[in-house]
């Protein structure tokens, strides 16, 4: 009798999945280390479509979602790894937005996220490794992959009618994937690289980095690094040691900090980043203002529509079941289906419960391949008047 | 003439002017440690983030100052915040010793013990300064950045190479110098520079003769803190001030100390020196220079480059680890770890 008691018991636990609780959603994002300063943003952006979601009463009859915050470290692969971890296995977290780097995100995937059946959806992670690790279709990111960035960049370049560039890159996965796809696009176009060396982030100096760059020689210094790390010293140092003035940068070294810290100098710098200029984006912006969280940075569009995703997904699976949420990915990402925009949470959640199919279209046209990566367009932009002007979006 | 001017220049401009502001810079830190080493006899974990310290309060000040409007004209406003940057950091090394080392005086515990004490020291400074500034990067230089842009050089001379001189490098420069004359004349002519001296020799024959330990113990905290301090925020003014790399800057000041022979000042001056030259010259890329100085067919395809610039922080181990097997006295005989 005692048994049967306990079984009902256990039933009546179990079932009380479908009414009101509290989700639990791991947010891993490098709170410490080299983009320590652009995470709080991001979060803050996941977090806000998860606020949204919770405020509407819509998902899973009424359930709220409840971030749980860890660290990856953004360099250290094995912290990242006992972080996420501990998101899956004693915090059951349903699945994990993040990670951010490129290396760490790797590594989460690959022995943490994968073997346990969670859904990873990055907003940052870039590097074109990721569209290819065994992931069995867990591993999504609403940030394009540098593959395509390298093209876009050495066309970008190519067009100025400089044909010989140095290259420094960030010593990480993002790093190293951006410069390889960026050097043989180049070099297919017939432009030539006189030297790509890496730079660690960090250091207060990079005097002796800009040496060995212009020790090389070439027309512009390509910097694919991260704007309040080790990409603005170099940019720094070339600019006090008067070796380069044409500077080309890639995603991770756009931001208005920049071109404040550096001053007239970067003037005619040309770069490329993810996005566009579409309804989308300005969306975006207008909707965080009114919600009163500043999303108008790097990766926070991303991680608002990482976060979104997530929970899209689970409403339309009816369940906060990982692998229910794993396979309902792609519908809600992807058409046919209504487009819901950044901001209509609430009327995805409702149109999902009535069982129409969305499209999300979010604050970043998000649409994943099969792999889970997205195709991703770009603007070409340039310094001008102290400003990062959009030349066009390629 | 040109053909040896350009390359004297280039030289000038990526290995001289940085490697000798770097080592000004290594050498006041390195002072720090080794007049503690020398008089209190242990290795002080904690002098980088005392740097730190220091500097963030210089920062914080500057800052203050900035929104007053209050500026020095060409030079950053940070010297004017300094003076109160030195004393708090003085306050805090005598509370800390007051507080924790002291202690370890009164029960002659053994120098691991004052380092194991300088250690715990050093993770709470730095969680107590991430804490107040965070540990993002800050940038507190004002006033002119350049005395000389290497673009004015190149017009001025019309060679083919310039030589950029900043405001902060000459600064550093001209306060080690100045620094350096006063610590000396205070160690060699004044009462109380004699007492630490005859107190870093033979402590029992010191106390013996009438020198009071206690006295010379805060004289050396308060130089070390006033050094330090303006260490940190010479650091700071030139390149930029991160608590994680004043934590880092541990290791190259520890290595010229020991090089030049710790306890002994004139040693930790040659020693930031020669750490400083060490780096900067084994990871400059001297293509360009060849390219000067060899002929047509001896121009060399790669970039003429001993050690990648990674290996920087491996050059001062390297070097720390070779002095302590084949000269642990170092290059002045300072006393042995």
């Amino acid at each position: 009798m005692k048994n049967v008691l306990i079984a009902t018991a256990m039933v009546a636990a179990m079932t009380a999945n479908a009414a009101a609780e509290d989700i639990k959603i791991g947010l891993i994002l490098g709170f410490t280390g080299p983009i320590e300063s652009l995470t709080p943003g991001m979060a803050d952006g996941a977090e806000l479509a998860w606020k949204e979601v919770s405020d509407s009463g819509l998902l899973l009859d009424g359930s709220k979602i409840v971030s749980v915050r860890a660290d990856s470290t953004c360099i250290d692969a094995a912290a990242a790894t006992t972080a996420a971890e501990r998101l899956i296995t004693s915090d059951k977290v349903v699945a994990i937005m993040g990670a951010d780097c490129s290396g760490v995100t790797t590594a989460i995937a690959n022995n943490a996220a994968v073997p346990n059946g969670v859904v990873m959806v990055s907003p940052s992670a870039t590097s074109p490794a990721l569209s290819t690790i065994d992931d069995k279709d867990h591993f999504f990111r609403t940030a394009p992959s540098d593959a395509r960035q390298g093209e876009v960049l050495a066309d970008v370049v190519m067009g100025k009618g400089i044909k010989e560039v140095a290259v420094t890159y960030t010593n990480n996965d993002y790093g190293k994937g951006l410069a390889e796809s960026f050097a043989s696009s180049y070099e297919k176009l017939g432009g030539e690289i006189s030297i790509s060396a890496a730079h660690e982030d960090g250091k207060a100096d990079y005097s002796a980095e800009v040496a060995a760059l212009d020790a090389a020689g070439g027309d512009a210094l390509v910097v694919l690094g991260y704007l309040d790390q080790g990409g603005k010293g170099i940019i720094q140092g070339a600019i006090d040691a008067g070796s380069y003035e044409q500077f080309v940068l890639a995603d991770g070294m756009i931001g208005q900090s920049l071109i404040d810290a550096i001053g007239e100098d970067l003037e005619g710098t040309i770069g490329t980043l993810p996005g566009s200029e579409s309804d989308s984006a300005r969306n975006f912006i207008t909707y965080g203002q009114s919600a009163g969280v500043d999303v108008d940075g790097p990766f926070r569009p991303e991680s608002y529509d990482a976060g979104a995703l997530i929970a899209l997904a689970m409403q339309a699976a009816g369940s906060t079941d990982r692998a229910a949420i794993q396979a309902n990915m792609i519908d809600v990402a992807n058409a046919p289906g209504v487009e819901i925009h950044a901001g209509q949470l609430d009327y995805g959640l409702f149109l999902l419960k009535n069982g129409v199919g969305i499209n999300y279209v979010g604050a970043t046209n998000v649409e994943f391949l099969p792999n889970g990566d997205i195709p991703g367009s770009y603007k070409e932009l340039v310094v001008e008047g102290g400003k990062f002007e959009t030349v066009t979006v390629r | 003439m040109t053909e040896w001017l350009n390359p004297l220049v280039l030289m000038a401009n990526f290995v001289l002017v940085p490697g000798l502001v770097y080592g000004a810079q290594l050498a006041l830190g390195a002072l720090g440690i080794t007049l503690v080493f020398g008089i209190l006899r242990f290795s002080n974990f904690a002098h980088g983030d005392t740097m730190a310290f220091g500097t963030m309060i210089t920062i914080l000040m500057t800052w203050l100052l900035q929104s007053w409007g209050v500026s020095l004209g060409p030079l950053p406003t940070a010297l004017l915040a300094l003076p109160i940057g030195i004393f708090l950091t003085i306050l805090f090394l005598l509370a800390t010793d007051r507080l924790v080392y002291r202690h370890y005086r009164d029960v002659r515990a053994k120098p691991i013990t004052f380092l194991m004490a300088s250690i715990g020291i050093m993770f709470m400074m730095n969680g107590l300064i991430r804490f107040i500034i965070g540990p993002g990067e800050q940038i507190f230089l004002d006033g002119d950045r350049f005395l000389m842009k290497a673009r004015e050089f190149k017009k001025l001379t019309g060679l083919d190479e310039g030589l950029g001189i900043r405001t902060s490098q000459v600064l550093t420069v001209v306060v080690a110098v100045v620094l350096v004359i006063l610590l000396f004349w205070f160690l060699q002519r004044t009462k109380t520079g004699k007492a630490m001296r005859a107190y870093s020799d033979n402590e029992t024959l010191a106390r013996l003769s009438g020198i009071d330990p206690e006295r010379v113990v805060k004289i050396t905290w308060i130089i070390a803190a006033g050094l330090a301090a303006i260490a940190g925020v010479l650091y700071g003014l030139d390149k930029s001030f991160k608590p994680f790399t004043y934590f880092q800057l541990l290791l190259p000041m520890f290595a010229a100390a020991i090089v030049g022979g710790l306890g002994k000042p004139i040693g930790a001056i040659v020693g930031g020196f020669i750490i400083a030259f060490s780096e900067v010259m084994l990871t400059y890329a001297y293509k360009k220079v060849g390219r000067y100085l060899l002929p047509e067919e001896w121009q060399p395809d790669g970039l003429l480059q001993l050690l990648s610039t990674d290996y920087k922080f491996a050059i001062s181990f390297v070097i720390l680890v070779v002095v302590l097997l084949v000269r642990p006295t170092g290059i002045f005989k300072g006393k042995v770890v």
